[in-house]
């Protein structure tokens, strides 16, 4: 009870952080400082709680009236609630801090205040998300979520295309929403309360529904293709902190719904799992091959986003796979290796979005062709970025590949050794995890090479700093936890297994993590790999030091007068990508023919837009706004007709009610 | 004490009819007012025993409903000098006829409802759903901004008497801040109803339409 006071006082702190702000002048740096301060409060204070639960002390939990009917003020915080605590309590106030330096108050005085309140907002409607354990406050706080994101991202709404994102993005969200009621209402029918508790005996169509509309109305916050609509838009056109959060964490929340929604149900049926590993593969292979096209780097990364979420997917849907058919072991590293890929991917892209934002700052341009040669002027950028991808790339001793190992043995296990009974889907689904790794290594190392390597591609490039220590510390941080949980993937073992746990009591039955896999191995591994990497870097140093060094022009490739807008480009380098996934992203190449022998002027530019968007979405919802202007009628625009329409709604409804009575 | 009670309803549905019947804005206003009053001294009846409280419920509603409202009213009336006729969407004649209609509805509705035994011998709910009914009448056959004000406090008066059912139950925190509401309400509509006149000339509702997207 006492810690669960310290966790509302908390949430709290981060919620209204940023309402001193408003009361203070539109310039005055004061205010930010203070809401970073009471980030920092509601985050230390929140991560303490968190870890006395860790440390094994009672979970706690509330439960009272609040004044509102049919709904209950319940809130609980188990190991499954805990472990997505953690992200909520730190991403955002890392991210409030890079804030201080990034999206300085001074600067923008027309909306640093609303970001500042909608940012707070954001990350206590999260926590509060994470912990609800009643229907309706569970909306509740979504709804402010969804809602302070859309302020927090929409902050330059002065900028067209800022406004559209904003547009696309608060439809797809309702729609989310809206199948969220209908699952509540659902969920209602069938155990009699909005409480969400296990052991309510349910009908096999009835927890389908409830299963279905969770998946459709968690998915779209989530980013499941094809309901990422609104997600690369979004995530492109808001502020980098609020990027980060909405990325690392917000899309999370849509996890932990599927998540905890699957925990209250009882699985019997094996179609779930393989719907979800199905959608899982498609959204990761599809999300790293759009990303591979993208030129913006922040959709870049959002795009990125989508293929994390599909491993994520990848395995709760090996987890359920197992759930239904008995094997422990299949949802322990299932589950295991999706919760692991939660922490990390809040890690890496919180870490990569704020990359973007210094290196956006720094170039002028979120067009990655434009940029080059930043790897001489931002070396310390370019150290963190590198960090973020080789983790993001899964590749070791980092820890995206921890998370993906586990889901590899998961998956491996379906395929039916000896005795055992296998499932089809699950060799698939590694193929597609597979393929999955090796395109996001091809599009990271797009990015290194076309921002970092080269020679600058524009002016703005030649006069690019380094970003001040407060956007640098907490990328620090970040990257220490990516380096961290990959080399000690043991200490983090304890809360996967309890969370797995929680979300399967059968899961007990195939032990602890490191019991099922060598964890410890990974860790003498990576450490060998870390101390030999930082051997050759430091022999490659002292020769280096002992030979004369001739500075020159890179990319000369001796022609007499060379530009930086004469090397390879990051389009260039991914064409060939691009061309073999055209099926899927249908890229658009515009250009002009030469002829004769002195030819004119020729331009070319080649365009990947988001093909559910652009192809489906966008022709229904301009066919639907066609046909539906007939509906105006019923807007009359006057009053009295309003009042009419309430009158017969009032008198059916009386009649209706007095046929029953 | 149900004699007394249904004589002051059956004196308010004839009010309602009249509202419905009368031409002229001034009528309308002070009918209302009288309706308005007599409804304030509804509890006085319905309460078993007297106290303190309830005389102010019933002083401050009699104060408020039977003399400020209506005198907002006719200052508001005044200043937008606007004809004095309330102009209907359909004749007088047809809307007393549907007034009367709905008053049957009410009466005849009422006997299906399942309401608790000492309830039933009065005419509460049927004058409070003809009472809703006359309001809704109004508000949707009248163009001008005030003679809709008009129909929405006949509408509060049948919700008034319908929360009379619940006379015992509900606190007195509560009539008033219905009270406070209905006065901020009124207070506020008839600042609008100057407002609509300066910027269309008119205080007709229909000329809202050019608001429209």
């Amino acid at each position: 009870m006492n810690g669960l006071l310290i966790l509302l006082i908390a949430i709290a702190a981060m919620g209204f952080s940023g309402v001193p702000a408003c009361l203070l002048p539109a310039r005055s740096a004061t205010g930010q400082r203070i809401a970073t301060a009471l980030m920092a409060i509601g985050s230390v204070l929140g991560l303490a709680v968190v870890a006395a639960i860790l440390a094994g002390h009672a979970a706690p939990s509330l439960n009272v009236m609040w004044g509102l009917p049919q709904s209950r003020f319940a809130v609980a915080v188990d190991p499954l609630s805990a472990l997505f605590l953690l992200p909520v309590f730190i991403v955002p106030m890392l991210g409030s801090v890079y804030g201080l330096g990034y999206w300085k108050q001074s600067e923008h005085p027309a909306n640093g205040c609303r970001v500042g309140l909608a940012y707070g907002l954001l990350a206590g409607a999260m926590a509060l998300v994470v912990i609800a354990r009643d229907g309706l406050l569970f909306l509740l706080a979504w709804e402010v979520m969804a809602i302070a994101a859309y302020f927090a991202a929409a902050a330059e709404d002065d900028k067209t295309e800022v406004r559209k994102a904003g547009w696309i993005y608060l439809i797809a969200t309702h729609i989310g929403t809206l199948c969220l009621f209908a699952m509540f209402s659902c969920w209602r029918h069938a155990t009699g309360s909005f409480l969400l508790e296990t052991g309510h005996a349910f009908t096999a169509v009835m927890s389908s529904s409830v299963f279905v509309l969770a998946l459709i109305g968690f998915g779209f916050k989530a980013g499941l293709m094809p309901l990422h609509v609104w997600l690369p838009g979004a995530h492109a056109n808001a502020p980098s902190h609020v990027s980060a959060v909405m990325s690392g964490v917000m899309l999370k929340m849509g996890v932990y719904g599927i998540v905890r929604m699957t925990a209250l149900l009882p699985v019997s049926e094996l179609w779930w799992g393989t719907l979800v590993l199905a959608v899982g593969g498609i959204t990761s292979v599809a999300g790293i091959a759009f990303a591979m096209g993208q030129r913006d780097l922040k959709r870049l990364l959002a795009y990125s986003s989508i293929e994390n979420i599909g491993i994520i997917a990848l395995g709760v849907g090996l987890a359920l796979i197992g759930r239904s058919q008995g094997h422990a072991e299949w949802v322990l590293l299932g589950l295991g290796g999706a919760l692991l890929h939660v922490w990390n991917h809040s890690l890496f892209k919180s870490l990569l979005f704020f990359n973007a934002g210094a290196i956006i700052h720094a170039a002028g341009t979120r067009e990655i062709d434009r940029m080059g040669g930043l790897a001489k002027r931002l070396p310390r950028v370019m150290a963190l970025f590198a960090v973020g991808a080789v983790a993001i790339c899964a590749l070791p001793p980092l820890n995206g590949f921890v998370s993906e190992w586990l889901l590899y043995l998961g998956l491996f296990r379906t395929v039916g050794l000896g005795a055992e009974t296998g499932t089809p889907a699950g060799a698939f689904a590694a193929a597609a995890l597979a393929m999955t790794g090796a395109l996001a290594a091809a599009c990271f190392v797009k990015v290194l090479g076309a921002v970092f390597l080269g020679a600058p591609r524009s002016e703005a490039g030649n006069h690019a700093h380094e970003p001040p220590a407060t956007m640098l510390a907490p990328m620090a941080v970040l990257a220490c936890g990516c380096a961290g949980l990959g080399l000690f993937p043991l200490a983090a073992a304890p809360l996967l297994e309890s969370a797995v746990r929680t979300w399967s009591p059968q899961a007990a039955g195939a032990g602890t993590l490191a019991a099922v896999v060598p964890l410890e191995r990974l860790t003498v591994a990576g450490l060998t790999l870390a101390v030999f990497a930082g051997a050759v870097t430091l022999i490659l140093k002292m020769t280096l030091r002992q030979q004369t060094v001739r500075a020159g022009l890179t990319w000369d490739c001796g022609y007499a007068r060379p530009t930086g807008r004469m090397q390879y480009t990051g389009s260039s380098l991914g064409d060939a990508l691009v061309a073999l996934t055209a099926l899927l992203l249908w890229p658009r190449k515009f250009r002009t023919s030469l002829h004769g022998l002195f030819p004119r002027p020729s331009s070319f530019k080649s365009l990947v837009s988001d093909t559910v968007l652009d192809r489906l979405v966008m022709p229904v919802f301009h066919a639907v706004g066609q046909r539906l202007p007939r509906l105006r009628v019923l807007q009359q625009g006057q009053t009295h007709v309003y009042v009419l329409y309430i009158l017969i709604a009032m008198i059916v409804l009386l009649v209706w009610c007095g046929m029953g009575s | 004490m149900t004699n007394l009670l249904n004589s002051i309803l059956v004196i308010v549905l004839m009010l309602n009819l009249f509202a419905l019947g009368t031409i002229r804005i001034v009528s309308v206003i002070r009918t209302v007012a009288i309706q308005g009053a007599l409804l304030g001294l509804l509890p006085l009846l319905l309460h078993e025993r007297f106290s303190p409280v309830i005389a102010l419920t019933v002083v401050t509603s009699i104060a408020l409903k039977g003399i400020a409202i209506p005198g907002m009213m006719i200052r508001a009336l005044r200043d937008v000098k606007i004809k004095r006729e309330v102009e209907p969407l359909i004749g007088l004649q047809t809307s007393v006829i549907l007034g009367a209609l709905g008053t049957v509805f009410a009466l005849l509705f009422a006997d299906r409802l399942p309401l608790a035994a000492h309830h039933t011998g009065a005419l509460i709910v049927p004058a409070a759903i003809a009472t809703v009914l006359v309001g809704f009448i109004l508000l949707i056959t009248r163009f001008k901004a005030i003679s809709q004000v008009m129909g929405y406090l006949v509408l509060e008066n049948g919700i008034f008497i319908f929360g009379m059912l619940l006379v015992e139950a509900m606190p007195f925190v509560v009539e008033m801040g219905v009270l406070l509401d209905l006065f901020v309400g009124i207070f506020v509509i008839c600042i609008i109803v100057n407002q609509i006149n300066q910027a269309f000339s008119s205080t007709d509702t229909r000329r809202l339409i050019s608001l429209k997207e």
